[in-house]
């Protein structure tokens, strides 16, 4: 792999002479991030570390006065985290299956750098039994509260890359790749045997680029928000391959009737209401290809209705000059994001602190999963930041809240994707390459009573 | 009968052929497809598959080429009548092609319109001319070869 590294590394500088887009991460966060001029460099840069995986005794780092232990270990690509209030965890194990078609001599050559990022050693996944990788809900029973569950056990089997996953009284929405899916599920269950009932189609099919389907439901619980990824990086694969995709679908869990919610949103992941508001909340993953700093990804509160210009545009009116044709009409309308993330960070996680057992100033922030990019060479994400919020909108700059996802020897031992907050306040969070789940709590293990 | 040698230069026998002849015709057709299927992206307005069209011819040039380049080398090294101004200026040229093209083929792996114009259409057009000169020199020099046979 680190060879990879080095001819990209060698062929960039063969191509680009001095650095290009000579800016900080630092400077791209918040509402108005810098944004250089795209350049498409001769080679796009690709740095990809090797997966290594914990072993006995390592974790990640907390700050001080904080303490992180693994809930579960040995998962299969664990990806999201549904903590209940009776306290069980659902623990989302997936990922794609196949591989996209090939349009391009490209494309075989992507999937394969894309495969080294998750460890995969450029090979087909065979982890699981006979029948390809596991794709289901794994439920772990934390009675106690003391992070070390006494139950391990699947709760559902045999999903098609299931990503988002929301309770709305005893109705378990599960979104496949492909579908919103019903289970009839009574918290306490261990297993569920019924079969489900489908809610609607979501865009899966042969290419299905981003094929992570974040699923949340309104504060009532009257409507469902499924964020459906693009196709594309942007738009190479055709306009028809986008239909109703970077978007977040409004869904009537009742009738499955749906309609766009919000546009223009190129990977939307970690839907999540505001605690307390109507408002929803999504992180983006902003488009590759443009320079090293270029487009940061971002977290935004998401307008009904509104573009927020994949592929045509980002941050506002910046045009993409890929896209072609382009569309004047919609780059008018299209509305910068709240809080830029810096780039290629890949945000795929998104939580509210909800909990009491962290500090003050942790209560109705913002943690936010960044599962690490590939197209810049000095690697950016791969931690979970934490943003505080004032009256419902951020403020300030991200603190860099769990690290050391990356070791010293710049190989991954686990890349962060889902955060959630447990019944006791704790931080959960799902580590993919890393098959852990992990909590964070502070100061001593915060007892039940103490709630 | 005295007609004319040139219509008849071959009399050296198979073994003195040139073996780069086998593939000569690949990369000449692929680069010059490439232009004119970036010509009907542009024409186009952007229809993605008139892209996909010129990666691949750029990609199978750029195989048929490498081979080529080392099957001339060989020719070159067997055959002494191939080593006159026209060979090398040939020879030159191919490898000119070859490294224009591989450019072009990083440039039309970008996601879109900035795959072919400008950029990539300029390079398509260069690789073209190159390989096209190359073709006719290469010709030339094999026709002077049974000339002189």
């Amino acid at each position: 792999m680190n060879r990879l590294f080095l001819t990209a590394t060698a062929l960039i500088a063969l191509g680009a002479c001095g650095k290009v887009q000579d800016i900080d991460p630092s400077q791209q966060v918040g509402p108005n991030p810098v944004l250089p001029k795209p350049v498409e460099e001769l080679v796009a840069a690709v740095g990809v570390p090797d997966v290594v995986g914990w072993k006995d005794g390592e974790h990640p780092t907390v700050p001080a006065g904080f303490q992180i232990q693994a809930m579960a270990t040995g998962l299969s690509n664990p990806r999201n985290i549904l903590p209940l209030p009776n306290g069980d965890v659902l623990v989302v194990e997936t990922q794609r299956v196949g591989s996209e078609p090939v349009d391009r001599p490209k494309d075989p050559i992507r999937d394969f750098i894309m495969s080294m990022a998750h460890g995969g050693g450029g090979a087909k996944e065979t982890s699981g039994a006979s029948a390809g990788p596991p794709q289901r809900i794994t439920l772990l029973r934390d009675a106690d509260g003391d992070g070390k569950p006494e139950l391990k056990s699947v709760l559902v089997d045999h999903l098609v890359s299931p990503f988002g996953i929301t309770l709305v009284g005893n109705d378990l929405y599960i979104a496949d790749t492909d579908a919103i899916l019903r289970f009839p599920f009574t918290p306490g269950q261990t297993k569920i045997t019924a079969p489900p009932q489908k809610v609607v189609d979501l865009p899966g099919g042969l290419i299905d680029h981003h094929w992570t389907k974040s699923l949340t439901a309104s504060p009532d619980g009257s409507k469902l928000y499924a964020g459906v990824g693009s196709n594309s990086n942007v738009q190479e694969r055709g306009p028809e391959a986008e239909t109703n995709r970077a978007a977040i679908w409004e869904v009537d869990p009742k009738t499955g009737v749906y309609r766009v919610f919000a546009s223009g949103l190129r990977n939307p992941n970690g839907l999540t209401f505001y605690p307390g508001s109507n408002t929803l909340w999504t992180v983006v993953n902003e488009r590759d290809e443009l320079g090293p700093n270029l487009v940061p990804d971002y977290m935004t509160s998401v307008k009904e209705g509104a573009f927020y210009g994949w592929p045509y545009s980002y941050y506002g009116q910046h045009v993409d000059p890929r896209v072609k044709p382009q569309r004047p009409d919609l780059v008018a309308k299209a509305i910068p994001p709240d809080y830029a993330l810096s780039s290629h960070v890949a945000a795929l996680g998104l939580t509210f602190y909800t909990g009491a057992s962290f500090p003050a100033m942790f209560r109705g922030g913002a943690f936010v999963g960044e599962h690490g990019s590939w197209n810049r060479t000095e690697l950016n994400g791969y931690r979970v930041v934490f943003i505080r919020f004032a009256g419902g909108k951020p403020v300030g700059r991200p603190y860099n809240f769990v690290t050391g996802f990356i070791g010293p020897d710049a190989k991954a031992r686990g890349r962060p994707v889902g955060v959630a907050v447990d019944r006791t306040g704790a931080l959960l969070i799902a580590d993919d390459v890393g098959g852990t789940v992990w909590r964070v709590t502070y100061a001593s293990p915060p007892k039940l009573a103490s709630r | 009968m005295a007609e004319n040698v040139r219509e008849r230069p071959y009399r050296t026998g198979i073994a003195r052929h040139p073996i780069s002849a086998i593939i000569l015709p690949i990369p000449i057709i692929c680069f010059i497809g490439a232009l004119a299927t970036d010509l009907a992206y542009d024409g186009s307005g952007g229809n993605l598959i008139w892209l996909n069209f010129s990666s691949w011819l750029i990609a199978t040039g750029l195989f048929f080429g490498g081979i080529l380049v080392v099957l001339m080398l060989i020719d070159m090294f067997r055959l002494p009548q191939l080593r006159s101004s026209e060979g090398w200026a040939g020879f030159a040229l191919l490898v000119a092609a070859w490294i224009v093209e591989l450019i072009n083929s990083f440039v039309h792996a970008r996601d879109g319109w900035t795959a072919v114009v400008p950029l990539g259409l300029i390079l398509s057009a260069a690789g073209a001319l190159q390989i096209l000169i190359y073709g006719w020199l290469w010709h030339e020099a094999r026709y002077d070869t049974g000339e002189r046979a």
